[in-house]
């Protein structure tokens, strides 16, 4: 039985003669018909539905539990277009709240919650705080959920009214469910709220970890989540609590072992033994691993987060690095991650296995891939001393295949190599040479006339290698322009006779011929030097051919504090960005290490404004009966 | 955390949504196939999750359809996304299958469980069998729903009660899928085994079952000589039935299940297997006039097992023509379409070695790219009887404490080609 043909465009009265006529209509069949046209013409957002504002209402108190489902949706999706014709249905809902069905009550709460009008808002306060208490775990539940979504629509008056006071009592429920519930409301609330925030004790949070088995896979994703409240006091309380947390590592679903692993991470802040830290995070290991055998979104996040975790203990998954080869039917994102962590757990020891398997991804079909393949062949050379000679054999390799693009990654990153390694591997020169006129992208064509002028009296030709590329120095980008200006300035330094006529050509160009400040700039900068120091050569060549820092590929690392503060934030958004929460999500709270006599400050220097947050206003949650919150 | 949840066509236009915070725009929406085709004109690498302009859209497909969350905060992206799959789960085992055509038809029913499914962006009930107890697609009278199943609150939120069978039976299904990699040179790059034991459970009432396998590790906890072979698995993931403090503590693994089918757990295993089907490819290229391919295969296991359905997958240029075969065993066919050669062996005998040879034509204009577009050869294939790791299941002990009624255990095993059991080509 298809409901698809409700999907014709309805007209306003027709519906309304349906829902309206005095007609017999047993089981309320008719009327069911045309609320379902009601809601398939609304899905379709045909805006003439609106109109039967008043005739939907009517409906809302006939018997039946499929209209009322039907009124409900009407009722959510338009109320704010009629705010006054709405209220009109509010002593029905009211009503339902008492209804002797728990399922009955639910509903209607979950209905007036989520209408954020005021009329709404003031009269839920009296009946929410009866439904905290209701005999159904069910509704009580609900109401959890009820409050925080009328604190999002009104926060002051729900602090005035004792309603989270009334959530508070929930974490002491009996019912895992609800406790979960009520935690996952006001993590909600707190999330947001300037004046409070949540406070766990050692006792209370002992007896989440022991309820986590008995609720659902969602409801555990709550209480861990809850759990980053903790301050754990001593250092033997955290550990064991982190012990007691583990098992959760073998649940199935991966925002439980997430979860899980974020707060064994942030517990391992408040231990002192380092080889038991060492012992919890090797557990992480493997259910990561698995978790890469998931759905590929899945996979994704897991990446992700494994490249974060990686960072602070590489360890973890050194030599299992044979995991995160990529599959031939990767899609790219999970291809470009993998390679990511590939190249951040590439050591001596797997070199030539990542060499190879690099190589093997340079010759794949997706463009971006294989240029981040080849980069990162560049990039290991760099990272690793003793593996240059390996990675440029390989590139050179590639160099061979005279393939446009790979041609043109490689000569950015064997510039980069050159940097690192001067006087040294200048053969490839040479094979570079060939391959000159494949180069047609910016960042290639600079870093190839970087190594011209680097090189120019070692290479034979190199003035008439410079002197092709300034044939269309105008038609250059700045980027190119500014590299050929101090290369000729280089060649003319080291080889003043064949330099001499091309250096006066480019000086022009770059003073008198340019609207480019930067070009123009520089230009005159090397005028300068080369007509004031004439007499002596000896200095111009230290300027201009002096030594240059070291680089390494250390900067692409995130710093301490920011993997600090996202390892607090694993299986969220700005873990998956790497992104510190404060650059991307305006207005909220950053998770930081709460002070504790545990807390361990060896790496310190931590102690900048901002990083600890002080909270202005003291509307702490005060402790009744062996509360889960305190201040 | 959700703000709002969206279906879409695969052109980005909206089926069905709900609203969940009322934080978020809803005309976000019509931003997504843009942000969509803007990010894939940019690069070819565009993620589950992005942001734009403060919102960030999270999303999966299915099928002809997106389904697409949306959310302001730094939500946890992977509660949404792995919610964003089981949702696609429900409604699939509700309609059979969900595509576009399925929102349409069942537009009702699919915003009730939405309202079920979620409360104010978080996840609260998935498991289909016990929203099934109370959404259902009769329409129904308001005094035959007094309230909701006790397993939505209830520490076993997968089970309910007072469920009955005349025969009580449990089916049990050990099933290994093998990946592997195999280099040009014909080194293994990779190989794992991932387990996964599925249940099928017709039992009445409440019943405790637990479960024995020839695991290393309890075999040493209880200081018990292990007769015969047992296994050490890598990491081991549960049903959430499974008690887990229990397992951690004696390896144990007991739990009351969720009636029918479902999956108790899943394992993986690193050890380097033998591949259990082995392929050489030899490759000669004629450029300009033919190419030709002599492919040997070997099954490396047991005589007394069989391969069944074994398909081998050989990539060729795109342009190739006039395939010619040879083979002793089996059929070969071209597939243009994939560009590919396809060798089938119905039955393939432990031990056995068969050979195929291929030659096809190339045009004689030269390609100005060489032929970059390198795929690897792709294996496919099943061994009913056969786990690859040697797991075995000792024993299934049922105990229904109020009805003790006799219960019948079956256990068949069987070994398949995991979704990446491929060999580069040289």
């Amino acid at each position: 039985m298809s409901d698809a043909k409700f999907f014709a465009k309805g007209k306003a009265a027709e519906l309304r003669l349906e829902l309206t006529s005095d007609k017999k209509d047993k089981n309320y069949t008719r009327r069911k018909t045309a609320l379902k046209r009601i809601v398939a013409n609304m899905t379709m957002n045909n805006n003439e539905m609106i109109q039967l504002f008043p005739d939907v209402l009517d409906c809302i108190k006939l018997d039946s539990l499929e209209i009322k489902k039907m009124c409900f949706l009407y009722l959510i999706n338009y109320c704010r277009l009629k705010p006054d014709l709405a209220n009109k249905a509010l002593p029905v809902l009211l009503d339902d709240l008492r209804d002797r069905s728990p399922l009955i009550r639910a509903l209607s709460l979950r209905t007036v919650s989520c209408i954020p009008l005021p009329a709404f808002n003031e009269a839920l306060v009296d009946p929410l705080s009866r439904l905290l208490r209701d005999p159904d775990p069910y509704v009580r539940k609900t109401a959890a959920f009820g409050v925080a979504k009328l604190w999002a629509s009104d926060a002051s008056m729900v602090e005035k009214s004792g309603l989270i006071e009334g959530v508070n009592q929930l974490l002491v429920d009996s019912n895992p469910t609800v406790v979960s519930a009520g935690l996952a409301a006001l993590t909600d609330i707190t999330d947001k709220s300037e004046g409070m925030k949540l406070a766990i004790g050692y006792q209370d949070a002992s007896k989440l970890v022991q309820i986590l088995g008995d609720c659902n896979e969602w409801s555990q994703t709550y209480i861990l989540s809850a759990l980053m409240a903790y301050t754990p006091q001593d250092p033997a309380e955290a550990l064991l609590m982190a012990e007691r947390l583990s098992p959760r590592l073998q649940h199935s679903n991966a925002s439980v072992v997430l979860g899980t692993i974020r707060v064994i991470l942030y517990l391992t802040h408040y231990i002192s033994d380092d080889s038991a830290i060492q012992g919890l995070v090797k557990r992480f290991g493997p259910p990561l691993v698995t978790l890469l055998s998931k759905p590929h979104e899945i996979q994704y996040v897991a990446l992700r987060n494994c490249f974060l975790i990686l960072q602070q203990y590489p360890q973890i998954l050194q030599n299992d690095i044979k995991v995160f080869f990529c599959k031939y039917n990767d899609p790219i994102y999970i291809k470009v991650t993998k390679l990511e962590i590939i190249f951040l757990l590439a050591s001596e020891d797997n070199i030539k296995e990542i060499l190879r398997e690099l190589r093997e991804y340079a010759s794949e079909i997706d463009v971006q891939f294989v240029r981040k393949a080849v980069r990162a062949i560049g990039k290991l050379a760099i990272k690793i001393d003793t593996a240059a000679r390996d990675c440029i054999d390989t590139l050179l390799d590639l160099v061979a295949t005279r393939v446009s693009y790979i041609v043109q990654e490689a000569t950015v990153v064997i510039k980069n190599i050159f940097r690192k390694y001067p006087n040294k591997y200048e053969s490839i020169i040479s094979v570079l040479c060939k391959n000159l006129d494949s180069l047609d992208e910016p960042e290639a064509k600079a870093a190839m006339v970087w190594i011209i002028g680097q090189y120019a009296d070692r290479i034979e030709n190199s003035d008439e290698l410079l002197d092709e590329f300034l044939f269309t120095f105008k038609e250059e980008t700045i980027e190119v322009q500014l590299a050929l200006l101090t290369a000729t300035v280089k060649l003319f330094i080291q080889r003043p006779a064949k330099g001499q006529e091309l250096v006066l050509q480019v000086l022009k160009w770059s003073t008198e011929e340019t609207d480019n400040p930067d070009l123009r700039d520089r230009g005159y900068m090397y005028w300068r030097l080369l007509s004031s120091s004439s007499g002596n050569a000896d200095i111009t060549r230290q300027v201009v051919m002096s030594e240059k820092p070291a680089i390494s590929v250390e900067s692409d690392k995130l710093d301490v504090r920011t993997i600090e503060e996202l390892s607090l934030n694993i299986g969220s958004l700005s873990a998956i960005y790497l992104k510190p929460v404060s650059q991307i999500f305006k207005g909220t709270k950053a998770r930081h290490l709460e002070q504790s006599p545990a807390l361990r400050r060896s790496d310190s220097n931590f102690e900048s404004p901002g990083f600890y947050q002080n909270y202005t206003a003291a509307n702490y949650f005060s402790t009744t009966g062996g509360d889960l919150l305190s201040d | 955390m959700a703000s709002a949840i969206f279906f879409l066509d695969l052109k980005g236009k909206p089926l069905l949504s709900r609203n969940y915070r009322g934080d978020v725009p809803m005309s976000a929406v019509d931003k997504f196939p843009i942000l969509l085709l803007d990010a894939e004109e940019e690069s070819s690498v565009v993620p589950p999750c992005f942001s734009h302009e403060g919102i960030n859209y999270l999303y999966i497909r299915h099928s002809n359809l997106y389904l697409l969350a949306l959310t302001k905060r730094n939500s946890n992206a992977a509660e949404i996304l792995l919610f964003l799959h089981k949702v696609v789960q429900v409604l699939t085992e509700y309609f059979k299958e969900l595509e576009e055509e399925s929102i349409r038809d069942n537009f009702v029913i699919i915003y009730e469980l939405l309202d079920e499914l979620m409360d104010f962006g978080y996840p609260q009930t998935t498991e289909t069998k016990i929203l099934k107890e109370y959404i259902t697609q009769q329409s129904h009278q308001l005094e035959v729903q007094p309230r909701p199943p006790i397993a939505v609150t209830n520490a076993v939120s997968w089970r309910s009660e007072g469920i009955r069978y005349r025969k009580n039976e449990v089916f049990l299904d050990v099933i290994e899928s093998v990946n592997l990699l195999v280099s040009s040179t014909g080194a293994v790059l990779r190989s794992e085994i991932l387990g996964s034991i599925k249940l099928k459970c017709y039992l009445s009432g409440m019943p405790e079952l637990r479960l024995g396998l020839n695991d290393r590790v309890m075999f040493e906890n209880s200081g018990r000589s292990s007769r015969g072979k047992s296994i050490e698995m890598e990491d081991v993931k549960f049903h959430q039935c499974v008690r887990l403090s229990r397992f951690e503590n004696d390896r144990t693994i007991s739990f009351i299940p969720p009636d029918g089918e479902f999956e108790l757990m899943s394992y993986r295993l690193n050890t380097q297997v033998k591949p259990l089907i082995w392929v050489d490819c030899a490759v000669q290229m004629h450029a300009g006039s033919r190419i030709e391919f002599a492919i040997n295969a070997r099954a490396q296991f047991k005589r007394r097992s069989t391969a069944n359905n074994v398909e081998i997958t050989i990539p060729v240029p795109d342009d190739a023509d006039t395939p010619k075969f040879r083979t002793s065993v089996g059929t070969v066919h071209y597939a243009p379409e994939k560009a590919a050669i396809v060798w089938k062996i119905k039955h393939f005998g432990g031990g056995k070695e068969f050979t195929m040879r291929a030659e096809l034509g190339l045009p004689s204009v030269k390609e100005t790219d060489p032929d970059r577009k390198k795929r690897p050869i792709s294996v496919k294939f099943e061994i009913p009887y056969f786990t690859t790791s040697g797991i075995q299941v000792r024993y299934l002990k049922i105990i229904e404490p109020k009805l003790q009624y006799p219960s019948l255990p079956w256990v068949r095993y069987i070994t398949q080609s995991g979704d990446d059991y491929t060999v580069r080509l040289p």
